[in-house]
């Protein structure tokens, strides 16, 4: 049992025995199933008319830009018969585009439409391949990790022209970032170079040549 | 409804639709053909629940095409949480349907306990689970209500009101605040509540009910009311399940799917409710379930208030929740934590959730990834009314644009939501 009070659910037995192909992983008792993009439709109908997943609740994109291929889909399907949710993720650049689930759910529409907007993920075979919460007429992909909070434009009402201009960013102070992280706390911060560190070293270096 | 009418047939046709006077008899004939135009519906129109533009291409009176234009609103929530620690995100909860606050915080402080794995203390859950229904309760009042004077009845939403301030006066006695109450943390609620709030919540769930009763005889029987409402922006079942409807609108379709009921969080599981569920999946359907949705409420405050044990009201790990006030005046490490809670925050261990609760409207999901730093790497909302607001063109598709409203009302959606 865990210890968490988030919703409990059944656990999804048997799903990744049929995708033998998927890579999957099990995280705090959520299935992840990971898959190549051409195998995404596939899947997906199967989960849907064989496994049971009737329901398209989300698709979420994540921007990782390290990765070869910086784009993460995240498609989350619930089966209302067997109470149970799955996810299946696929990978994908700007240029590559991820086949579209519309022909399956309909409600997949705007959710790949906001992907597209959000990340710049394309989706081969949206029938309506539009942005949808950004402005009319922006530019750019705003939740990629490249794009900065601030944003580029603001808008502000122009006495002068009587509409609404767009303009450069200015701000009256620089975006604050704080960097919280603590070097003391272990292996994983020791990129940070804090002054005195070298002594440290010395000092290990010294005791090692001792024991030599 | 009219604020901007667009004949844009009338551009490609010249001449169409206009009197045509027979040159070879000399008589006047009438020729009136009835074209094709689009409409503005909103985003500044009262019956459209918000910043909602809804291009409408009308034949006659008749709805033929229903574009949404949603994002008016957007002000990048997931991005500007991916800048905060987890404990600064909370407050953005609130702002997303501001119409039930605590629910969103709901989803999202489970996603963190989830991704923590943080044991949770039993009146914490209570309370919890007692203000989520506190906060359908006000959802749903608002929406009926308002779903009542878009098809033209005004008295419900006056007489209802009332009650909506008494429950914002619990939200205001227990967290400081009327709406944006910021109360669910992750670990449980930022304080106990205080004393005699219990009695006095009891004593409204048992005055309540006769309110609401007032409210349904004047509305659910209504001819006026009916005749808007039934037959109306019917959904199937299999369609509802292929659009990603949730909450009251796949109930009114019959479908028995509540999150609270199948996969209980908190303490749901230990309360005897009843998931009342519509057989038409039209508008009155789910107007229906909403009403009977706040009866099974109220059973469920009135358990919160009977079984609501004693206890501390937030999880004991000193380096996920905060010290109080008097132990930081006595103790150096409760300081210490303190300065680092509200500075650095907590680190989450890395892993990708996705956690939905059963907000008023439906299924409100977080899907939260971290990298195992104090920030969230990535918190994608699903928002309810996204997937309902979608399908507007299926419900309306055939309908006369009086039926509009009605739809857009049964739908229940707040765009601080939707649009995120």
């Amino acid at each position: 049992m865990p210890a968490h009070p988030a919703p409990r659910m059944n656990p999804c037995e048997g799903v990744e025995a049929a995708f033998p192909a998927a890579e999957a992983k099990t995280h705090r008792g959520e299935l992840t199933l990971t898959v190549p993009r051409d195998a995404l439709f596939s899947t997906l109908a199967a989960l849907r008319d064989e496994h049971g997943f009737q329901q398209l609740m989300e698709i979420a994109g994540c921007d990782y830009p390290e990765r070869p291929e910086r784009f993460e889909v995240n498609y989350h399907l619930l089966s209302l018969t067997k109470n149970q949710r799955i996810r299946v993720k696929v990978f994908a650049t700007e240029r590559t585009p991820v086949p579209s689930v519309t022909s399956l759910w309909p409600v997949a529409g705007w959710l790949e439409r906001e992907v597209w907007d959000l990340y710049g993920v394309l989706f081969d075979g949206n029938p309506d391949h539009r942005r949808i919460l950004t402005d009319y007429g922006f530019s750019g992909h705003p939740f990629r990790k490249d794009f900065p909070l601030t944003g580029y434009v603001e808008l502000r009402w122009s006495e002068e022209h009587k509409r609404v201009v767009y303009e450069p960013v200015k701000l009256a102070q620089d975006f604050r970032t704080f960097d919280f992280e603590s070097p003391w706390e272990g292996p994983e911060y020791s990129r940070y170079n804090l002054p005195g560190d070298e002594k440290a070293e010395a000092v290990a270096a010294e005791a090692e040549g001792k024991s030599e | 409804m009219t604020d901007v009418l667009e004949d844009t047939a009338a551009k490609d046709e010249p001449g169409s639709g206009s009197i045509t006077i027979d040159s070879q008899t000399g008589s006047e004939e009438t020729t009136t053909e009835i074209q094709n135009y689009s409409m503005n519906f909103g985003p500044q129109h009262p019956a459209a629940h918000g910043v909602l533009r809804l291009i409408m291409e009308m034949d006659g009176e008749i709805i033929e095409r229903i574009d949404p234009h949603v994002g008016l609103l957007h002000r990048g929530t997931e991005k500007l949480i991916e800048y905060k620690t987890y404990l600064q995100a909370l407050p953005y909860m609130d702002r997303l349907d501001y119409v039930s606050p605590m629910c969103q915080e709901h989803s999202y402080v489970l996603a963190v306990e989830k991704l923590l794995d943080l044991e949770v203390p039993l009146r914490a859950q209570y309370i919890r689970t007692m203000f989520a229904e506190i906060t359908r309760i006000t959802n749903h009042i608002l929406n009926t209500t308002a779903h009542a004077m878009d098809v033209g009845a005004m008295t419900p939403m006056l007489w209802l009101f009332e009650e909506r301030e008494y429950i914002c006066e619990f939200y205001e006695r227990a967290s400081g605040a009327r709406f944006h109450a910021a109360y669910f943390r992750p670990g449980g609620v930022h304080q106990d509540l205080p004393p005699k709030l219990l009695a006095d919540i009891a004593e409204w769930a048992e005055r309540f009910p006769k309110v609401l009763a007032d409210f349904e005889a004047l509305v659910a029987g209504n001819r006026i009311f009916k005749q808007r409402n039934v037959d109306i922006g019917i959904i199937s079942k299999e369609d509802a399940v292929a659009w990603g409807f949730s909450g009251p609108c796949i109930r009114g379709s019959g479908i028995a799917w509540d999150i609270r009921k199948s996969q209980p969080y908190d303490v749901y599981d230990r309360m005897e409710f009843d998931i009342p569920v519509g057989t038409s999946g039209d508008c009155y359907d789910r107007f229906m379930v909403r009403i009977q949705e706040m009866k099974e409420s109220l059973k469920i405050i009135k358990q919160c208030v009977a079984e609501m044990p004693e206890g501390p009201v937030m999880a004991t790990d000193p380096k996920i929740s905060p010290p109080r006030r008097g132990e930081m005046k006595r103790s150096m490490e409760a300081l210490i934590n303190h300065f680092k809670l509200y500075t650095e925050g907590f680190h989450v261990p890395e892993g990708e959730v996705y956690v939905a609760t059963e907000s008023p409207k439906g299924e409100f999901g977080i899907y939260l990834v971290s990298d195992g730093s104090n920030k969230p790497y990535r918190c994608k909302i699903r928002p309810t009314a996204f997937s309902h607001l979608q399908a507007m063109e299926f419900l309306c598709k055939g309908h006369m644009l009086a039926d509009a409203p009605a739809v857009l009302g049964s739908l229940d959606i707040v765009f601080g939501e939707c649009d995120r």
